[in-house]
């Protein structure tokens, strides 16, 4: 027990916490903590140009670590900029902890100056939030903040912490076991519940994992024994955005990424498997596509630490509540005891149907000589990236599916993306983030020109802390997957998605003392990449593409996954849709 | 909603709705009843009745009876939204789990004279209902039981001279001797 002020416990909590690196941007309701802040070195600040951006910052720092990121701001507008990156980390189950300054308690409720009601704002977009109005309240605030943010399903956490709080003196002291008194999430499956699934698993004749995002939060551990039990079972794997990486890309039992753009052997595996074995996915509408069509012919296990994600969209007719780690080693453990025999004839004969599925060879696109395709740009900053110690962001649209689909990821927690929610300026300042965590290491954000606009000015941040993240932006004009829908499904009425007035991103980047590439030849390509990675410097690379190409294969608008169109099919999209139902997005 | 050219699957096709009381248990705490509230109307459920009051002060307990409405699937939904929320500490669908008793109270203004004033007296004691004001020209009757039986009472107060009701919303408990 140790007597100092709130503000200081703030700082001593987050070094307990073993916080290296807290994202943020001051103002008046947080000075106080600033000061803190400014009087000690374990804790080092990083200095954003948007609460925005220091949000998917930590989003990043966090994804790439399986750490928990942290970030402050002030109240009022500090703490509704952080809106956007609390609703995608809850999203996409990223723990954070976010501190907001809040204005005195005696003046909450006045409509003081800078001053929202955060708790009442952030309370459907974040895991849980605390509006701290006591001293004594404090210590145990914070460290429960990062006990549930990083416990259970992870997620965001708020503390609005009032300035006369932050000035005043309490006792603080480290809880030394944490149990929260009615937070008690269930990690370890039901045993029996395994043993079924493993007897399902044992008779299956078509079966399929099916991954997702939780086996990455669940940590690496989780990955490897996911490998494991794969390469056990002999069964083929596919996986939603989310996850991947945590199967590596390289293995011939990957069938690559499923749902909306994802290969035509992963979605017809979905479609016709009769076992389908989820894992840490949540059968979102990306994935299912039509749900009365969804997988008809399957019976479904479905493996997820939330229980609030089973039986949500789709009927589990298998549920096992847990941790991802802890029931997949529960499975290996006990597929391997039981020494079952899985039906060799079926599984080949589901392989072969496979391999002619694979001979579609579904992300095919048409070259050219003469103008750099996105697909081909993302191949060759592939090739070579590929033997080095490399983190991939993005931001969200075509570039997004594009990077998915030609950029093959071997390893977890390599790949940070805004799949939930979709926010365009994600890429950037996550990328900030990921770079901060791993210094030594090869960052890329494969962004589009639309995207990046919306957060560019984290690029000033990067120059700031000298991290040489790089920008490759895959330029065509237009808001592509806006453009893409347009094209197809509201007659090539390219409403307001075209952006006629775009910088030169070079004397952009030159503006903001970073380093400016363009690129506008395929054959250019392999010299201006290497270029970019050697350069000790935050670099934008201006890569002009095709504004015409779109991004294959597609399902489209309410269809199974039986009926997802090729490259070469374009046309028959737009046979295949009518003027109905434009209603929904 | 056609969905031909949407790239959301369409809704799926309506089940038969039911209708659920489910008792909660929470921390009482600032903001537990925003929690809960917001978990309904940001995920479009129907709250027909709610009451909430703390039951176990020691403990700062509070306990929720919510009475609403949905298919089994959005049931389970709301049960599994509410049981992953922080200071939540159990959910219990006692319309399913068992015998329970489920009673509400009401009070009951009807203003009269003469003959109608006589009539609404004798339905009162019909019904169980206590006179607890009473003035030259109206009663305010107290009447507790399950929710068909005031909305009965009511309904038959009505052309005696109805003024008002206010009513507690459901309260509810499980039969035999184990508590949730």
């Amino acid at each position: 027990m140790t007597d100092m002020t709130g503000a200081e416990m703030v700082i001593q909590a987050l070094a307990d916490q073993g916080v290296e690196h807290i994202f943020g941007y001051p103002g008046g309701a947080v000075l106080p903590i600033y000061d803190a802040l400014f009087q000690q070195d374990k804790v080092t600040h990083i200095l954003v140009r948007h609460e925005q951006g220091a949000v998917h910052a930590a989003e990043g720092y966090a994804r790439s670590t399986g750490k928990v990121g942290t970030v402050l701001v002030t109240s009022g507008p500090g703490a509704t900029n952080a809106v956007t990156g609390l609703t995608d980390a809850l999203c996409d189950s990223i723990p954070l902890v976010v501190i907001t300054g809040q204005v005195p308690t005696h003046l909450i409720g006045n409509d003081a100056f800078q001053e929202c009601d955060t708790v009442g704002i952030t309370r459907p977009c974040t895991k849980y939030n605390y509006l701290v109005k006591n001293i004594a309240d404090l210590p145990r605030a914070l460290h429960e903040a990062f006990h549930i943010a990083s416990s259970g399903r992870p997620g965001p956490v708020v503390v609005d912490i009032p300035k006369d709080i932050q000035f005043a003196k309490g006792a603080y002291s480290k809880p030394k076991e944490f149990q929260h008194r009615g937070y008690r999430p269930k990690v370890k499956g039901d045993l029996d519940k395994i043993k079924t699934a493993i007897d399902m698993m044992a008779a299956a004749k078509r079966p399929l994992f099916y991954t997702g995002g939780g086996v990455i939060n669940s940590g690496r551990a989780a990955s490897d024994l996911l490998r494991e039990l794969v390469k056990l079972t002999g069964f083929p794997i596919t996986s939603t955005l989310m996850g991947l990486g945590a199967y590596p890309a390289a293995d011939r039992q990957w069938l690559g990424m499923l749902g909306m753009h994802g290969t035509w052997e992963a979605n017809w595996s979905m479609h016709d498997c009769d076992l389908m074995i989820a894992v840490g996915a949540r059968f979102d509408d990306r994935i299912t596509g039509r749900l009365d069509a969804f997988s008809p012919g399957s019976k479904k296990i479905h493996i997820d630490i939330d229980p609030s994600s089973i039986n949500k969209n789709v009927k589990a007719d298998l549920a096992i509540v847990g941790d991802c780690a802890h029931v997949l080693e529960d499975m290996v453990r006990l597929w391997r005891a039981s020494a079952v025999i899985p039906d060799k004839k079926a599984l080949q004969a589901w392989w072969e149907q496979i391999g002619t599925w694979r001979a579609k060879n579904s992300l095919a696109y048409r070259n050219s000589n003469e103008i750099i395709k996105p697909q081909y740009a993302i191949q060759r900053l592939y090739e070579q990236t590929k033997n080095r110690d490399t983190y991939i962001t993005t931001e969200v649209g075509q570039h997004q599916m594009w990077a998915a689909q030609f950029y093959p990821f071997q390893e977890p927690n390599r790949w940070m993306t805004s799949g939930g929610l979709g926010t365009m300026g994600y890429g950037l300042p996550a990328s900030v983030g990921v770079q901060l965590a791993h210094p030594n290491s090869l960052v890329v954000d494969i962004a589009g020109e639309a995207s990046v606009l919306m957060t560019m000015q984290e690029l000033s941040t990067a120059v700031q802390y000298d991290l040489p993240i790089k920008i490759f932006i895959l330029n065509n004009r237009y808001m592509g997957m806006v453009r893409q829908w347009q094209e197809l499904l509201h007659g090539k009425r390219y409403s307001h998605s075209y952006t006629e007035a775009l910088p030169d991103f070079v004397k952009l980047a030159e503006a903001y003392h970073a380093h400016g590439i363009r690129c506008e030849h395929p054959g250019d390509l392999d010299e201006k990449i290497r270029e970019m990675i050697e350069v000790k410097k935050p670099v934008l690379f201006d890569c002009v593409v095709d504004p015409a190409e779109n991004c294959f294969p597609m399902i489209p608008s309410g269809r199974a996954h039986n009926e997802m169109l090729l490259g070469d099919a374009a046309t028959r999209v737009e046979d295949a849709v009518t003027e109905e139902g434009k209603v929904m997005v | 909603m056609n969905t031909a050219t949407s790239h959301y699957p369409a809704a799926p096709a309506s089940q038969g709705v039911e209708t659920r009381t489910l008792c909660v248990l929470v921390d009482n705490e600032p903001g537990v009843l925003a929690r809960v509230i917001g978990l309904f109307s940001g995920r479009g459920y129907n709250i027909d009745s709610l009451t909430v009051s703390e039951t176990e002060h020691e403990k700062h307990l509070s306990r929720i009876t919510i009475v609403t409405r949905g298919t089994p699937m959005v049931i389970e939904q709301i049960k599994n939204q509410l049981d992953r929320q922080v200071p939540v500490h159990r959910v219990v669908d006692v319309t399913t789990a068992g015998p329970a008793l489920q009673r509400e109270l009401a009070m009951v203004k009807v203003r009269g004279k003469g003959e109608q004033r006589v009539e609404a007296l004798r339905l009162a004691d019909a019904f169980r209902a206590r006179v607890i004001d009473a003035s030259n020209e109206s009663f305010v009757f107290e009447i507790t039981g399950a929710s068909d039986k005031i909305e009965s009472f009511v309904n038959l107060m009505l052309p005696l001279g109805l003024v008002e009701v206010s009513r507690t919303g459901v309260v509810a408990i499980s039969r035999g001797p184990e508590g949730m």
